[in-house]
């Protein structure tokens, strides 16, 4: 399937910005079932020092400022991604291996893959070890449980125990909380996995994107009220990352667009600024995900 | 005089068998806790003999007078309190006498072993943030990294392969009882320590200048230079003339001394991240006449607060854009961002073993002997011997409590037998060593005690370069324990000895035969300008309010001496002019003034010492010393110790029924005579370039103002015959000027002839057409940055009230009002003048100081979140 995305930022200030630093996080990655046809970022008012690098995690990220005073930004990205069905026998491969060889072969393997997963494994920004998740945790992780039916079990479990209330939780909202309220949103949920995987001794990643969302039947779709999504990976050494989005209980797929990957939120925010000045920001997002014509989409990904 | 030796025994710890254990990865010596007590104290050494036979000839009584010598000079530099702490908070830094003494064939050994350690911790570093090799060939477990707080992802690959990533480093080393010197820990985010190592060196001569012709003791300065050459070289850009600053999270920070020491001995400019600004991919310092492009930052900030955007997003510390500043490689920082991942007591298990992997040799200095919990067998271990061991976290944890090993009850222990297994990975045994004692002299005699010594390294060129000294700290009482809470430390002089006369080295570059060296003119940093500007302010306010305040005490002795009724009129006009002065309303003007006309003694006394009272001349005098602190580095020599000697002694203990003695009034003429000190000695001394400018607008500004208030206080109403004189007397004595006027105007006391002298004489220095000239002058002088929003507003409101001030109609200035006897043109005209003079004091702060916008995260509240 190829999709466009758009996603709109803007800041409007109360007072000017005399100056602002930005990294953006929003040009999608590629990666195994995901191709990238086009991406560009538009910035208003014109910025300077734009540089766009690869990061730890091989994320494309855009470092930019805005060196004149302004009382509006605006960061707009437009992709145009090319994404395949999961593997369907991606579970399979999972199961090959018991949860805990997993977890052992972590502790002796240093293949670049292992490498790769290693920083997973440990505390970062957002999340947190404690006994209340590996509590929560233990009763997917049975003994010599293949590896992908004990993560499918937990994401099964936290889709069931927890209930998306956009309302309740915020950026700051820490881990504990989610834990004891039950309610947060696909951000506080992927979180949540990841906590868990980590107290099995497990190594687990967060993955930023979107989610195609289909209209109601008989409703027409409505531009640009779709929203950034977040599920979690976790390592499965042959089998690779396997991606499961616990807000949807579903293996990521088709639909799932993957923009970047990282320890936890807080490795990839799609868009993170320090401002000088500016008084009390106001921001408005907009995020739209169109299916593209596969005629139109042969023809970019052909040109490019 | 004998040194008292009765606890060495106590120090005896029981050794700990080893046998069967046995590791891959991590190794331990464990010679430190043998029996063997050789040597229990380094007082046995020749040199320290030789040492003892001088002081003991000194004697307890001369040696403990020079202590206090030594002491009360750390202090009045500001080594051992922070000006900014409340008054109360106790003193953390005291100073001991004797020195530690190290014999140069020692010293040689350690220097070997400095080296080595800091060429082997830079390439582990340069791994970790770099290719990460020794995680791949299980040299090092991921833990140790990734689990560590002090790693930052965003710092992998920050740094080119080819570039040195340690340029500081240092070691606490101690002395084990063999003699051998032994690693407790390294350091390396911003190693402390190495000015405190200098001001105890220079105390220590200043004190007993004696004891060092008897002995050839090596110099500091040529680390120092080191220092500075090694940073110079490390510019990638600029590199004949790099610029180099030192950043420092501000005068709160409890350093802030060393760090202010450090720029002002180094001769670099002193900075706050705010002080600094990315543009263009380059760092900029932000300064009087616009941004001048820096080269090498020398870091006293921590790594995650170095850059909000990339790193800990709420620092408000940092340089939002410094790492990819960095990235670019337009500005070079040392140490390296993320060096904190190094200050890991379990990596000195690993140590020996990297040692031999990168280097192909035996490490020199031996670690404490350490075990990390993150492997089974030594956990069992640690978990085994858990009441010998000092258990330690691999980084700092808040709230975790101190481990004191012997001293803990079973619950305790299995508080800390589940910490450790609940996150094994975090916490590390450590033996508890055996060390030797050195002789130290703290209490009323000669004592033996227990010492750390922290040693300094810094990179010059290919290799290293180790400070022969160091800093050596010490119990306070005679307790084993290794790390003394900090409001019981002592501290002493490090001296290594050396065979030949150490040369005079000092901090002088030379230039090569065709270099042009440019001045550095114009480039104060902003935030310098302002503490100098207000130092300026509140130095000269603090003078007014002395002096006004003692002609008011004056006053009221004569009226409690003579009752005579015009005195009390004129002490009430007076009392009713130091509140306005001093804008310490209701005072004696608004409600109640009447009672406190009364007994005008409270109030006074309030005015006097208050410090939390805004206008008080105690609150004057602290914000002085508050303002001065942070640029004393570009004071002139002696300047701070006056600042700091007028602010510590101004604490008059006067009750209310000896306020009209002379008692108060001498202590006002004390400060007179300090606050005169420092305007002259600034005077006298400081080049005239814009650092002394703005201090001399800021007093100038402020001159000017407290005239006009005075003034408008007492010249504006006219008085009866029978007390005019009197009071335009106490005008002109409180501004200065009674010597003059009477030589000039012999006895004739008039309002035409004050105001003649007090307002309109350009050439008189107290006058106030003379402070406005002179603020034309000197800020015409100042440095001027074109891209400014009104470049020129400052110097047109000061030819404004130039201008306003020549032009008054002289005779106009005396008409009296027909209704309520005032002078009321005169009255306008000052009113005036105090406006202009306000635009220009907000004018001047807003051309010169770049008002620090606040930064904020971009919608760190509001913030996208995935749903």
């Amino acid at each position: 399937m190829i999709y466009r995305v758009t996603h709109s930022t803007q800041y409007l200030y109360s007072t000017p910005v005399a100056l602002c630093r930005n990294e953006a996080c929003l040009l999608p990655r590629e990666t195994p079932r995901q191709k990238c046809l086009s991406s560009k970022l538009q910035i208003e008012p014109e910025s300077s020092d734009l540089r766009e690098r690869t990061d730890f995690w091989g994320n494309r990220v855009t470092h930019f400022a805005i060196q004149n005073p302004h009382k509006k930004l605006q960061v707009t990205a437009i992709s145009d991604v090319e994404t395949s069905p999961a593997d369907p026998n991606l579970l399979l491969a999972g199961n090959q291996l018991a949860w805990e060889t997993m977890r052992q072969r972590l502790a002796r393997e240093r293949n670049p893959e292992a490498l790769d997963a290693l920083p997973c494994r440990h505390d970062s920004p957002f999340i947190k070890q404690s006994p209340q998740l590996e509590e929560y945790a233990r009763p997917s992780f049975s003994p010599d449980r293949p590896l992908a039916d004990a993560v499918s079990d937990l994401m099964q479990r936290i889709y069931r125990d927890f209930t998306y209330d956009p309302g309740v939780t915020t950026i700051a909202t820490p881990l504990s909380e989610v834990m004891e309220t039950r309610r947060g949103v696909c951000q506080d949920f992927a979180h949540l996995g990841i906590g868990c995987l980590r107290a099995m001794g497990l190594a687990a990643r967060y993955v930023s994107g979107y989610l195609e969302t289909l209209p109601p039947p008989g409703k027409e779709r409505l531009v640009g009220a779709d929203a950034s999504h977040a599920w979690f990976s976790v390592y499965a050494a042959d089998a690779g990352w396997i991606d499961f989005d616990p807000t949807n209980n579903q293996i990521a797929a088709e639909q799932h667009i993957t923009v970047a990957w990282g320890r936890d939120f807080s490795d990839v925010s799609p868009l993170r600024g320090v401002a000088l000045g500016g008084g009390k920001p106001r921001m408005v997002v907009s995020v739209d995900v169109a299916r593209v014509p596969v005629t139109m989409g042969q023809f970019q990904s052909q040109s490019t | 005089m004998m040194l008292d030796r009765s606890e060495t025994a106590g120090v005896k710890i029981e050794t700990i068998s080893y046998q069967s254990l046995q590791t891959q990865a991590q190794s331990y010596a464990t010679e430190l806790g043998d029996s063997k007590e050789i040597c229990a104290t380094d007082g046995e050494q020749p040199h320290w003999q030789a040492l003892m036979r001088t002081l003991d000839k000194l004697g307890n009584k001369k040696l403990d007078k020079r202590r206090k010598e030594a002491q009360r000079l750390l202090r009045e530099n500001g080594a051992t309190h922070n000006i900014f702490d409340p008054i109360s908070a106790p003193r953390f830094w005291q100073f001991d006498p004797i020195p530690q003494v190290i014999s140069s064939e020692e010293w040689s050994q350690i220097e070997l072993g400095l080296i080595q350690r800091a060429e082997l911790l830079n390439l582990v570093l340069k791994d970790i943030y770099g290719p990460r090799k020794l995680i791949e060939k299980g040299l090092l477990p991921p833990e140790l990294i990734y689990a560590h707080k002090g790693f930052q992802l965003p710092c992998v690959g920050l740094l080119p392969a080819d570039e040195r990533h340690l340029n500081l480093y240092s070691a606490n080393l101690a002395r084990g009882k063999d003699g051998r010197y032994w690693v407790l820990e390294d350091l390396a985010q911003p190693p402390l320590g190495s000015g405190y190592a200098l001001e105890n060196r220079i105390v220590m001569a200043r004190s007993f200048p004696r004891l060092f012709q008897d002995f050839q003791v090596h110099r500091l300065a040529m680390y120092f230079r080191a220092l500075r050459n090694g940073l110079a070289l490390l510019a990638r850009h600029n590199k004949e003339d790099p610029r180099i600053v030192i950043l420092t999270p501000g005068p709160d920070h409890h350093s802030y001394f060393e760090h202010a020491y450090l720029a002002s001995y180094l001769g670099f400019p002193l900075v706050q991240g705010g002080d600094l600004i990315v543009r263009d991919g380059c760092v900029w310092l932000k300064s009087v006449g616009g941004l001048r492009q820096v080269d090498v930052l020398l870091r006293r900030l921590a790594d995650d607060l170095c850059d909000p955007l990339e790193l800990r997003r709420d620092s408000l510390f940092g340089i939002p854009g410094l790492l990819e500043a960095i990235r670019l490689g337009n500005v070079v920082t040392a140490n390296s961002i993320g060096s904190h991942v190094l200050e890991n007591p379990a990596l000195l298990a690993f140590l020996p073993a990297l040692c031999s992997y990168f280097l192909g040799e035996d490490l020199l200095l031996p670690s404490v002997a350490t075990w990390w919990c993150g492997q089974e067998r030594e956990r069992e271990f640690v978990l085994q011997n858990l009441d010998k061991l000092l258990i330690k976290p691999i980084y700092p944890i808040p709230g975790l409590p101190e481990m004191i090993p012997g001293q803990l009850n079973e619950e305790q222990l299995s508080q800390w037998r589940y910490r450790i297994l609940s996150a094994p990975h975090l916490y590390v045994g450590q033996e508890l060593t055996s060390l030797s004692t050195v002789p130290a002299f703290v209490t009323d005699k000669v004592e033996s005690r227990h010492s750390i010594l922290s040693t300094f390294v810094t990179s010059l060129e290919q290799t290293y370069v180790a400070m022969p000294g160091g800093l050596t700290r010490i119990n306070a009482t005679q307790s084993r324990l290794l790390y003394p809470k900090q409001e019981d430390r002592f501290s002493k002089d490090t001296w290594v000895l050396t065979q030949e006369p150490s040369k005079q080295v000092n901090l002088w570059r030379h230039a090569q035969p065709n270099q042009h060296i440019q001045p550095l003119f114009g480039s104060l940093p902003s935030r310098a300008a302002e503490n100098l500007f207000w130092s300026g302010r509140y130095a000269e306010r603090t003078e007014a309010t002395a002096r006004l305040l003692r002609s008011i005490l004056t006053k009221l002795r004569e009226y409690n001496e003579f009752r005579d009724p015009d005195d009390r009129r004129c002490l009430d006009h007076l009392l009713g002019a130091i509140t306005h002065v001093t804008s310490t309303y209701p005072g004696f003007i608004e409600e109640d003034a009447a009672t406190k006309l009364e007994d005008p003694r409270p109030e006074l006394l309030s005015l006097a010492q208050d410090v939390n009272r805004a206008g008080s001349l105690r609150s004057s005098l602290r914000s002085f010393s508050r303002s001065a602190y942070p640029v004393r580095d570009m004071l002139p020599e002696d300047a701070w110790r006056i600042v700091d000697n007028a602010q510590q002694n101004w604490n008059p203990r006067i009750s209310l029924s000896l306020i009209g003695t002379g008692r108060l009034h001498d202590s006002i003429d004390r400060l007179l005579l300090q606050l005169s000190a420092f305007s002259g000695l600034t005077n006298e001394t400081m080049a005239r370039e814009t650092d002394w400018l703005l201090l001399s607008i800021g007093r100038t500004l402020e001159r000017a103002l407290n005239l006009i208030a005075l003034l408008q206080a007492t010249l504006v109403p006219s008085y009866e015959p029978s007390m005019a004189a009197q009071m335009l007397e106490t005008v002109l004595a409180t501004s200065m000027s009674l010597i003059t006027f009477r030589r000039r105007y012999r006895s004739f006391m008039q309002l035409s002839t004050i105001l003649e002298l007090l307002l309109m004489d350009e050439s008189y220095p107290r006058s106030l057409a003379y402070q406005l000239h002179q603020l034309q002058i000197h800020i015409g002088a100042l440095p001027r940055e074109q891209s400014n929003e009104h470049p020129h507003q400052d110097e047109r409101l000061v030819s404004e009230a130039v201008e306003e001030l020549r032009g008054a109609d002289r005779k106009q200035l005396t008409q009296l009002s027909s209704s309520d006897r005032t002078y009321p043109l005169l009255e306008k005209l000052l009113v005036s003048q105090k406006e202009r003079l306000d635009q220009l004091s907000t004018a001047l702060m807003q051309i010169y100081f770049s008002p620090t916008l606040v930064p904020q995260q971009l919608g760190s509240a509001v913030e996208e979140k995935a749903s």
